[in-house]
């Protein structure tokens, strides 16, 4: 039989294509809805692929069920999909409204680029970080059993037994000895390969709220989707802050509160730090990413100025100042970052107002291809 | 491929089937030969997605429903163990990784579908050529999308789809009305203007007082005038939309040609869907047959068993067709093997005799034979669903309870179980919609009715099947129904949706099934 389903299952895998990107402002501002799958995979929610029928609502939902119970006793949550004992009428069951689809991570990353029109990024400097591969691709006269290439050692000890005249036509046997033997082994190759670093750093004062929290993180998803279809490899830390800073891991980074003051600089300055050690300028391309309510101590201003200006903008592709809206308002230091720095071309600032300025803001700080 | 009529079984699998099929008729079944595919699971997901048919014309849901499928079946979470298709020779595929236990249990079971599919009234009229015909429309299809287009042919089939299922199912057995070509451009009226207002036989010289000349002009006048008035049409409400549409709608030929090929294809499924329970309930009722009397070895018991449980499954939310399909039967032949119907029956209250009930009848065999050549699942509920059997087999009607946020047990009650029952099979399950106007307000506009029985449309989907529909009609479409209990009419002219509130219906108690 010939199986023609392949042609079918395209077109439907570019019809949910084309879905997510019609829909993807949605999903980019409710990052929740996107499920992790694994490393490379993740689901997602879309709405009505199925062909629309007039159907009965839910109003009517009820059906005939079979089993033990009292009147009124419970037999299933509601909510979700409803349940109809109906499906004994022949429908086909499970066409809910919600279909997930899995979809690997850089398909969604392609999808996401081609819709907020992303620039490819051009990765800075000399690839100078050089990894190492191992290719099975030469032979040795030593080695272990389990590499053995058989088919060679045979041929050499046929060779040897022929020439030798040890070989019969008649009986071929063929023994190898010790000098017969070869092994498969292996060149060392070196790939130089782009690495980038993508450091987040975080305000976590008594102002910022789970809600700001929750856009952090959204932006923080997509910007991790694109950075990491851009290189081949990505190391992502994460700083948070108060009146000091602390590098901590993803985990807690989004789920700390402290109450103290808001000192800026802490945060910068532990995040220099951190390039100075781990990823030296001329091998990384940096990403620096910090979120705050903008609220910071007046005197730290100039502290973080000097920092920002001579240690971090002059060596990172991008610093994305993200000042995200607090109940208790919006702090002044994206002003003061402007008038300082003005249009410095690795700074990006962007105000986020809510979940729906989430969209723009990527667009902003991705948009410059660096 | 359809055409070959060989099937690929190996051999062992093949001698199974020849003893299968012996103990099959040996029962009385009647089927047409039946071919056994033996494919794996891929292969087989691929061909259930198609809905059986290994070629069809190319479609999204097609490949949608064959992720499903698979990523269902490599999760563990599902497995198909049998698909039969009703056509002459029967068509049957068996999974390559299903043990032989199971390989039996599902020919026994194939038997007693193609014998339904043989003998059921309601499939007298459905082609036993499908395999042949579904792979013609796909080519037709294909030929359609090589000339206009893949994608706008595909949009054209998704707005059929939409209201693929506004058929009229009963109308293969009933002529309701003359066939009417859309290439018949003439009308009845044509004739008739011609011809002025009818006379009476009469000698010339009595003719001036037998058909008085005023009254001549006067008819031709009033003829004239209803000529004038607005046509509206179909005469009657119209259930097959796709027949309207087929014959009313401004389609071109590539679209005529696919509309019809999606309104064929719905009357060839439509019988699954009116027989779903006596269809399972007859199968599972001949595998459980054969297998226990005859087809099992000692060795293979407790993997039957396990694997018949497994199907026979009930749940509280979903009742198993299989489940209430083979016990009504057997409560049936049970029944009339002792006799146990009719007026004496029937008027008999004492529990306990009804019980003992028993006239040696042995009417069992004959009467499910009878039945499984004259019912669909709604007449056969009808007809057999009893007291004792609601309360023997546990029934009840379930409701949502909007305070607790659950499904609850509602109520046992025999009438009440049977009422759910029958509305959730009326009309396969779907809103009855008609054909009102094909002429709304003399504007060649399409005015549908939902006849309202006490539970309303869902809006979001019934919406989007007018914005579907629209792009078939061209012109405006309406649909009357009730929403939020007052009478509404929900437009859709191309761009928008408008939704238009009349006064408000009373809800007769009990309406509400």
């Amino acid at each position: 039989m010939i199986m023609k389903i392949e042609r079918d299952q395209r077109r439907f895998r570019q019809i949910v294509r084309g879905r997510i990107r019609q829909n993807l402002r949605k999903y980019v501002t409710h990052g929740e809805m996107i499920g992790r799958k694994g490393r490379d995979l993740v689901s997602i929610p879309i709405p009505q692929l199925d062909v629309p029928h007039f159907r009965f609502g839910d109003n009517g939902a009820g059906g005939v069920g079979q089993g033990d119970g009292e009147e009124g006793k419970p037999i299933a949550k509601g909510g979700g999909e409803p349940k109809d004992g109906q499906g004994s009428a022949g429908s086909d069951p499970g066409g809910g409204h919600l279909l997930e689809v899995d979809m690997s991570l850089e398909e969604l990353a392609e999808i996401m680029g081609e819709e907020l029109e992303l620039p490819r990024i051009e990765p800075r400097g000399n690839a100078s970080i050089v990894q190492e591969k191992s290719k099975y691709n030469s032979i040795r006269q030593t080695g272990p059993e389990s590499l053995r290439h058989f088919k060679r050692t045979y041929l050499k000890a046929l060779r040897r037994q022929i020439s030798t005249g040890v070989y019969e036509p008649d009986d071929p046997h063929v023994v190898p000895i010790k000098s017969d033997k070869q092994y498969r082994s292996w060149n060392t190759i070196e790939h130089p390969q782009v690495n980038a670093a993508v450091i987040y750093m975080m305000d976590v004062s008594g102002s910022m709220t789970d809600e700001q929290k929750q856009i952090v993180r959204t932006e923080a998803f997509w910007i991790d989707t694109w950075l990491s279809s851009q290189y081949e490899g990505i190391e992502t830390r994460y700083i948070i802050h108060d009146a000091v800073a602390k590098e901590v891991d993803e985990n807690t980074f989004y789920h700390t509160r402290e109450s103290g003051g808001t000192r800026i600089s802490s945060a910068y300055k532990a995040c220099a730090e951190l390039i100075e050690e781990q990823f030296p300028a001329s091998d990384w391309n940096l990403y620096c990413f910090q979120f705050s309510d903008g609220d910071n101590w007046g005197e730290d201003n100039d502290e973080s100025f000097k920092i920002l200006g001579e240690r971090l903008l002059p060596i990172v592709n991008l610093f994305c100042y993200g000042q995200i809206e607090s109940p208790y308002g919006s702090g002044e230091f994206m002003g003061n970052l402007q008038g300082r720095f003005g249009d410095h071309e690795a700074l990006v600032l962007s105000e986020i107002e809510d979940k729906d300025a989430i969209y723009e803001s990527i667009k902003m700080f991705l948009g410059k291809g660096r | 491929m359809a055409s070959v009529e060989t099937s690929n079984l190996p051999p062992q699998l093949a001698a199974i089937q020849r003893e299968m099929e012996g103990y099959a008729r040996g029962h009385g079944l009647d089927f047409f030969p039946t071919i056994f595919e033996y494919i794996d699971a891929d292969h087989l997901n691929a061909i259930a997605a198609k809905g059986g048919f290994p070629v069809r014309y190319p479609h999204w849901r097609f490949g949608m429903e064959y992720e499903r499928l698979s990523k269902g079946y490599h999760h563990g979470l599902q497995k198909i163990y049998e698909m039969v298709i009703n056509n002459d020779p029967c068509y049957a595929y068996l999974m390559t990784n299903n043990s032989q236990t199971d390989q039996k249990l599902v020919m026994a079971h194939v038997y007693g579908h193609c014998d339904f599919f043989k003998n059921n009234f309601f499939f007298s009229k459905t082609s036993r050529k499908m395999m042949d015909e579904m792979a013609n429309h796909g080519n037709r299809v294909r030929r359609h999308m090589d000339e206009v287009g893949v994608e706008e042919v595909e949009e054209f089939i998704d707005a059929c789809l939409s209201v693929e299922d506004q058929i009229d199912i009963h109308s293969p057995f009933i002529r309701r009305r003359d066939d009417r070509s859309r290439y018949d451009f003439h009308g009845e009226n044509g004739k008739e203007e011609a011809e002025g207002p009818p006379r009476f036989r009469a000698k010339n010289y009595m003719d001036s007082f037998i058909n008085p000349r005023d009254k001549l002009a006067a008819a031709s006048k009033e003829m004239q005038d209803k000529r004038r008035e607005p046509k509206s049409f179909p005469e009657r409400p119209e259930r097959d939309l796709l027949l309207f549409l087929l014959e009313h709608a401004p389609l071109n030929a590539w679209q005529a040609d696919v509309l019809s090929i999606i309104r064929d294809e719905a009357y060839y499924f439509a019988p699954q869907a009116q027989t779903k329970i006596m269809n399972e309930g007859w199968a599972s009722y001949w595998h459980s047959t054969i297998m226990t009397r005859q087809g099992l070895t000692a060795a293979e018991v407790v993997c039957y068993c396990d694997h018949h449980s497994g199907t026979m499954a009930s749940s509280p939310t979903q009742l198993n067709p299989y489940k209430l399909g083979i016990e009504l039967f057997r409560d049936i032949e049970d029944r009339w093997n002792r006799g146990a119907f009719g007026k004496e029956y029937n008027e008999c209250d004492d529990y306990r005799q009804r019980r003992e009930w028993n006239t040696k009848a042995g009417l069992g065999r004959e009467k499910i034979f009878e039945v499984r050549r004259i019912h669909n699942d709604l007449t056969f509920i009808d007809e057999f669903l009893t007291l004792d059997f609601v309360r023997e087999q546990k029934l009840f009607k379930f409701g949502y309870n909007a305070s607790t946020e659950y499904y609850e047990i509602e109520t046992r009650e025999f009438p009440r179980v049977k009422q759910q029952l029958l509305a959730s099979l009326t009309n396969l399950g779907r809103p009855q919609i008609t054909v009102r106007d094909g002429n709304y307000k003399n504007r060649g506009e399409l005015y549908l009715e939902h006849t309202f029985n006490g539970v309303e449309l869902q809006l979001d989907y019934a919406k989007e099947t007018l914005r579907n529909l629209q792009k078939l009609w061209n012109r405006p479409v309406h649909l009357e129904t009730v929403l939020e209990e007052a009478r509404t009419v929900i437009t859709f002219d191309g761009a928008e949706h408008d939704i238009e509130k009349g006064e408000s219906i009373e809800l007769a108690e009990g309406a509400q099934l």
